[in-house]
């Protein structure tokens, strides 16, 4: 009931709050933590707030590094990340845009996590820090291990793609914003003519975000014509495990997904 | 038509000219400021926040219920159970004779849908009452349960209201509201053609975004004050005076600011439970719904399942109509056995039919109860009679707006439930509606009219 | 546990409370300091109804820990009018019956408010965005949509003259 706050003054020493007690959470945007303050989650005890730690920020090198206290408003407000203007601009209203962040969406279950699939997409690797120091860490194995105990994720960074390669589509039911039917997102480079080290990511198709390996594999070396999209169409649904909740059931996210995907790989949308 | 002006004249400015003037809200000004009050901006200290354990179940016994844990925990100032409530049984309609009463304020031995009320906590704040909620220790022996209007009015159906003894309203002695009109099996054998379809609905949540909710504070003078966002002041009054056996004039109910009802706020859920607590504890008492309970609890308006069966003849006259009609009231009656009523009295349309029979039946299955939501008994039906209108249109090949002329009820046509009709209006309105859409239609049709016979 | 000092300005007046770790920012405004126009229609972000401005930028105030806001400048639907002038958004609300219940008003303004701080000249899918976080049950938006564009359009007229 009562709540601890604890205000660190770099982020090893907030990552050993958290790696010292159980009931300690690091408070990013909150949009998630504070919900479930507020509905009584009883196991949260003390919380470490992110502000203050320079985690804010974005980096434009190569790779491209994204702070993970970054908000979507503040991904929106810079022009160099035009490519995922989309992508957080389909997060929520301005409200929640301005509150949520980058590496808050990397803990978000389906219906959410819709940054985390365009970071997927892009083959992001995320930078955290705990008591041993930095590591970075690719950003699938990050979601399949689950979030690390005691470590704070300072960013994510990824290469920028190439011209036109990225794309990203969102279905919802709610308009213009709303929660995820099903999400992907794809850098789809065409160096030679044909498809070179392909990645395709969905989200709301599992628990987690996802890769859609198979897909990738009936593109890969290929050229994006019809019969590769018609190829890739067909694995769309292999391995993913959509979950029935107020936006769609699973059955529906399976039987929609190979027509978006097929959408997205054609041009027709997104 | 005549105005009436005799009530109130001296009070009344209106000049006659307000239709077609646009006159500002009287309550704008408050909205765009912030200032307008609404039940939950009003503080009173001591006031203790009212949190519900609820049914996890849709069908159960209880067995046993144990709040010993709860009340231990630092800041429950008071668990209540039906064994407190005076008057625990009732249903909201007893005030216009609907009978019986088939809803406990708490459960008592059963709960007969998810989210049922069953233990009220009472606590300096919101967080420790909803830690004491998760303590109650209520222990459930699961019933099966019925989730579907004519699989609960089977024969060996789950039992959902033993007040009702079975799963449907009795309407003066019979086992559905019923509407006969002429004879509808001699209407489709003289038919041309004969088509049934079958329509249905799901319930629908009003979602206010304000939630449900009130505060109760005791006076010095022994009354009872309390601010509702109610849409039913008065039916609140009378029924809690009845549930907690006190004089209604111990009560006062403040309201009017209603944070989005749509029909959603006439239900006497929130406030008799607040009252009992203010009177248990003498402290105001808030009972607010989180939005999971506005969803979960709140009555939505009713789903319903229609079948409409119509013989037609080839020249468009409707000959027979025959419906019947389930309206789900979920586990309780609330104002179901009305809209049930409601649904029967608007069949079969618009429309002059020298033959109709109508069975409403009002079914208690173990949903969430249902209850009023603007036009509730009417507007699933209408869209089940126009949907049939346009296919029977289509059957005989005429458009439909022609169809509807054809079978549009005139002033003085006699209609189903033995009334004579005045007042129609309907072939003007579809001119209009045919006019503004551009569609066209007959001269014949243009020059039809509601005050004269035929078709 | 100790209370924690929350010293902030509610718009333009600075404010000092003690709060609890878990107080949320509405409830300091709403329950402290009398502020009431900032509604609850859901407490977990999804209506918009608790919808502020922290240093201009719009926020949720049942998802914001009130202890964040240290130091910061709170812009609430008590903030809108200045010395007793309606703001334009105020005027054209109620004028063009964009508030019925006037439950989810309060958050429509401040999200309008944010919207015509950053662009004074939004087109209709800018306005439908700046709303696209605040449900209202009543309008149907149309009308809501309709006055921020009324609204916007005035103050580019003030501006203007
Ligand atoms: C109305 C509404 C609509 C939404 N719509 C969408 C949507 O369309 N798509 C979508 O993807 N999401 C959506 N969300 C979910 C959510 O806002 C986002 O996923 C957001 O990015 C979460 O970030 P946050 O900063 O608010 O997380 P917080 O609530 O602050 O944190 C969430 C979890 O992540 C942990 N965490 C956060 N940052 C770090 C870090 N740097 N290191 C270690 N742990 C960390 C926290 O401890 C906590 O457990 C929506 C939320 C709401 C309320
Ligand atoms: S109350 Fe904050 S968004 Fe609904
Ligand atoms: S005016 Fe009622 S919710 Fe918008």
């Amino acid at each position: 009931m009562a709540l601890d706050i604890v205000r660190a003054d770099s982020v090893g020493q907030a990552a050993g709050v958290l790696a010292g007690d159980d009931g300690a959470r690091f408070l990013a945007g909150g949009t998630f933590l504070v919900r479930a303050i507020t509905a009584g989650d009883v196991s949260i005890r003390t919380v470490v707030l992110s502000d203050g730690l320079g985690l804010d920020r974005i980096a434009l090198g190569d790779p491209i590094e994204i702070g993970s206290a970054v908000t979507m408003a503040q991904v929106l407000g810079e022009p160099h990340l035009g490519f995922l203007h989309p992508v957080a601009d389909s997060i929520g209203g301005p409200a929640v845009r301005a509150m949520a962040t980058i590496g808050g969406n990397l803990f978000a279950q389906s219906p959410y996590g819709d940054f985390a699939v365009a970071l997927l997409a892009l083959g992001a690797s995320v930078v955290s820090e705990g008591a041993d120091g930095e590591a970075s860490q690719d950003l699938e194995a990050f979601l399949a291990e689950g979030p690390p105990r005691g470590r704070i994720v300072r960013a994510v960074r990824f290469a920028t793609p190439a011209a036109g390669a990225f794309r990203y589509l969102k279905i919802t039911r709610k308009h213009p914003h709303g929660a995820s039917v099903l999400s992907i997102a794809a850098v789809l480079p065409v160096p030679g003519g044909t498809l070179a080290g392909v990645r395709v990511a969905y989200g709301a198709m599992s628990p987690r975000p996802m890769r859609a390996r198979a897909v990738e594999a009936a593109l890969e070396g290929r050229p994006l014509d019809a019969a590769a999209i018609e190829a890739a169409t067909k694995v769309a649904a292999d391995g993913t495990m959509p979950e029935d909740d107020p936006q769609a059931s699973a059955w529906y996210r399976r039987a929609v997904l190979p027509v978006h995907l097929r959408r997205l790989l054609s041009g027709e949308e997104g | 038509m005549e105005h009436v002006r005799e009530f109130f004249a001296a009070e009344r400015g209106d000049d006659g000219k307000a239709v077609g003037t646009s006159l500002a809200r009287s309550d704008a000004l408050g909205h765009v400021t912030g200032q307008t009050q609404f039940y939950a901006d009003r503080q009173f200290p001591g006031m203790l926040h009212l949190k519900m354990v609820r049914s996890p179940h849709h069908h159960a016994r209880i067995r046993s219920l144990d709040t010993s844990e709860a009340e231990k925990l630092p800041g429950v100032v008071r668990v209540i159970t039906h064994k407190d409530v005076p008057a625990n049984v009732y249903t909201i309609l007893r005030l216009i004779q609907v009978e019986p009463n088939d809803e406990p304020v708490l459960a008592e031995d059963k709960v007969r849908f998810k989210g049922e009320q069953v233990v009220a906590i009472l606590a300096e704040s919101e967080a420790v009452a909803r830690e004491a909620v998760a303590r109650v220790k209520v222990d459930y022996e699961e019933l099966p349960a019925v989730f579907d209007v004519e699989e609960a009015l089977k024969p060996g159906a789950p039992l959902v209201n033993e007040y009702h003894g079975h799963n449907w309203f009795t309407y003066e002695g019979h086992h559905c509201r019923r509407v006969r009109h002429g004879d509808v099996e001699k209407g489709f054998a003289e038919a041309d053609h004969v088509i049934e379809e079958r329509y249905e609905s799901s319930p629908i949540e009003h979602a206010p975004v304000e939630t449900t909710g009130c505060i109760v504070v005791p006076e010095a003078n022994g009354r009872l004050t309390c601010y509702s966002n109610t849409q039913a002041l008065f039916f609140t009054l009378d029924n809690a005076g009845l549930i907690l056996n006190v004089p209604f004039q111990k009560l006062r109910l403040i309201g009017g600011t209603v944070g989005g009802g749509f029909g959603g706020k006439v239900d006497v859920i929130t406030e008799p439970v607040a009252m009992l607590g203010a009177m248990l504890t003498g402290r105001p008492v808030k009972y607010a719904y989180s939005r999971e309970e506005e969803m979960q609890v709140s009555s939505p308006r009713a789903a319903e399942r229609l079948y409409i069966k119509d013989g037609v003849m080839n020249d468009g006259r409707i000959v027979a109509r025959k419906v019947r009609l389930y309206v789900d009231a979920g586990a309780y009656s609330r104002h179901s056995p009305y809209g049930t009523t409601k649904a029967s009295a608007h069949m079969p349309g618009p429309y002059t039919i020298p033959n109709v029979s109508v069975d409403a039946h009002c079914v208690y299955t173990n949903r969430t109860p249902s209850s009023a939501m603007r036009g509730f008994g009417v507007t699933i039906g209408d869209f089940a009679l126009e949907v049939q209108m346009d296919k029977l249109a289509r059957l005989v090949g005429m458009d439909p707006i022609a169809f509807r002329i054809r079978n549009a009820y005139r002033d003085g046509d006699m209609k189903a439930h033995g009334e004579l009709t005045k007042g129609a209006a309907l072939v003007e309105t579809m001119q209009a509606a045919a006019q503004i859409a551009g569609w066209p239609i007959s001269a014949e049709d243009a020059a039809a009219s509601s005050t004269r016979a035929g078709g | 546990m100790a209370k924690l000092p929350l010293i902030f300005t509610v718009n333009g007046a600075e404010q000092a409370e003690f709060v609890d770790g878990d107080a949320l920012l509405v409830d300091v405004l709403r329950d402290k300091l009398g502020m009431t126009g900032t509604r609850v229609g859901c407490g977990q972000g999804t209506c918009g109804a608790c919808t502020v401005l922290i240093d201009g930028a719009p926020a949720l105030s049942c998802l914001t820990l009130a202890v964040r806001a240290n130091g910061k400048d709170v812009t609430t639907v008590e903030g809108l009018a200045m010395g007793g002038t309606l703001h334009a958004l105020q005027t054209a609300f109620a004028e063009g019956f964009a508030t019925q219940c006037g439950f989810c008003t309060s958050g429509m303004l401040v999200a309008a408010k944010a919207l015509l701080d950053r662009d004074p000249d939004p087109d209709r899918d800018a306005v439908v965005d700046a709303i696209s976080g605040n449900i209202c049950r009543c309008t149907g938006y149309e009308p809501i949509i309709n006055a921020i564009l009324a609204a916007a359009a005035d103050l580019r007229g003030a501006r203007s003259a």
